[in-house]
């Protein structure tokens, strides 16, 4: 039998592949790579570049999730640009980010919104609730992404050829099985949602493999303790009456229609992008930096020639080697 | 918590929660002995009792016990499945 190559979409996911030693265990025939689903891997730098160049304006407080500290932008990181005396606070929730506007009514907060479907979410209810409590001193930039037009893109693209798709938990849990239904009969590949232990990963890949022999392209649950079929249908409600969806740009990718949440005008007044005038200059990627190929599978972290050499966790060049959920850093702190 | 690592929180990871206490959209839930309020704005139908996943601060699902038993038992079976092969 020909060599199988599986996805596995999202960065929770490589994490816990990394970190339970599978690829190890599984027959030479059977591949992992890694794909589009860590929020800060496959934010285009230039996302990067306006959340810095926010927090340089005056009176303004950045709230962000962590992972976003120390993805290096055109000049300098969020991490840096707080060591130089910027307000900038790391957060667990947007809720938390609201607080701090609430403390601090003479000062602009803005929220930097990274992530997929999991993530948009809570973000949309934060700020349905800003509008609520009539809070006008909360912004948000959304970065937001959506899973399933990151999968057709994969599947479409010549460079590398990908069997089946282990699909993100936790994106699942809001959107269901659905668009991955579709997506399956569409490309004729198999998906399956996987939870997060090892057997969860390990009976996903079994199903899979078998789907793929039998020429069966559908999209299953394995994940059946936390996701159903029809999904969070109230949480996909609030994020459709916030955000509008439009054409998204993803590192290495490029441009995806479709693919991006953008606030709509009804909460307009809570676009950090609508607020503030932010100027970036043109985004050149990073030298050398192959972030963009490790996203899509077309190649392994070890393949970039700054690996281990000059992009290490301590001295990150891309967002996969910063990212604790990055493929890069899975690999340098786990190995293969 | 798990979710805390050295930058803060990894993005799409979800803890579950047992939910003690419920006032209109916010609730107290039990994370291992660590108590912590949660938002129920974007999940349905949550009632004290009830295990939750969590994310970034937020309710996204209700943890299905019996589910999760069907995975232990998937996992027997691949464990069956490889003895097999070996024999």
């Amino acid at each position: 039998m020909n060599k199988i190559k599986l996805m596995e979409v999202c960065g929770t996911h490589t994490m816990a592949i990394a970190k339970s030693g599978i690829k190890a265990i599984l027959p030479e025939s059977v591949e992992l790579v890694s794909g589009p689903g860590c929020p800060v891997c496959v934010t285009s730098q230039s996302d990067i570049d306006k959340a810095i160049a926010v927090s340089g304006i005056k009176d303004v407080i950045i709230a962000t999730f962590g992972d976003m500290m120390r993805v290096p932008g055109e000049k300098e990181s969020l991490a840096q640009a707080k060591s130089r005396g910027k307000d900038i606070r790391m957060v667990y929730s947007c809720m938390d980010a609201l607080s701090i506007a609430k403390d601090n009514p003479k000062k602009r907060i803005v929220f930097i919104g990274v992530g997929f479907e999991t993530t948009s979410p809570t973000v949309a209810a934060t700020i349905m609730e800003a509008k609520r409590q009539k809070i006008n001193n909360f912004f948000v930039l959304s970065c937001f992404k959506l899973i399933p037009p990151a999968l057709y893109a994969v599947s479409n693209s010549d460079k590398v050829k990908i069997d089946g798709f282990i699909c993100p938990g936790h994106v699942s849990v809001i959107i269901g099985t659905g668009p991955y239904e579709k997506f399956a009969a569409c490309c004729k590949k198999p998906c399956v949602i996987a939870g997060f232990e090892d057997t969860d990963i390990l009976v996903s890949i079994k199903r899979l493999v078998e789907m793929i022999k039998a020429r069966s392209y559908k999209a299953e649950i394995e994940y059946k303790r936390a996701v159903t079929k029809n999904g969070n249908t109230k949480a996909r409600k609030i994020l459709a009456s916030v955000f509008d969806v439009a054409p998204g740009q993803w590192r290495g990718i490029g441009i995806i229609e479709k693919s991006a949440l953008k606030i709509n005008k009804r909460y307009a007044s809570f676009d950090a992008e609508k607020e503030f005038d932010i100027k970036i200059s043109a985004t050149l990627p990073k030298k050398g930096c192959m972030c963009g190929e490790v996203i899509q599978g077309i190649i392994y972290p070890n393949e970039c020639k700054l690996f281990k050499r000059t992009c290490t966790p301590r001295n990150p060049k891309g967002p996969c080697m910063v990212s604790s959920e990055g493929a890069c850093a899975a690999y340098y702190r786990y190995g293969k | 918590m798990t979710t805390t690592y050295r930058w803060g929180n990894i993005m799409c990871l979800a803890i579950p929660g047992k939910i003690k206490k419920i006032n209109e959209n916010q609730a107290i839930a039990d994370f291992g002995g660590v108590y912590k309020k949660i938002s129920l704005g974007i999940l349905n139908g949550v009632k004290v009792g009830d295990y939750v996943l969590v994310h970034a601060g937020f309710a996204i699902s209700r943890v299905k016990r019996r589910e999760a038993m069907d995975s232990i038992k998937a996992l027997k079976e691949l464990k069956e499945a490889v003895r097999d092969e070996q024999n």
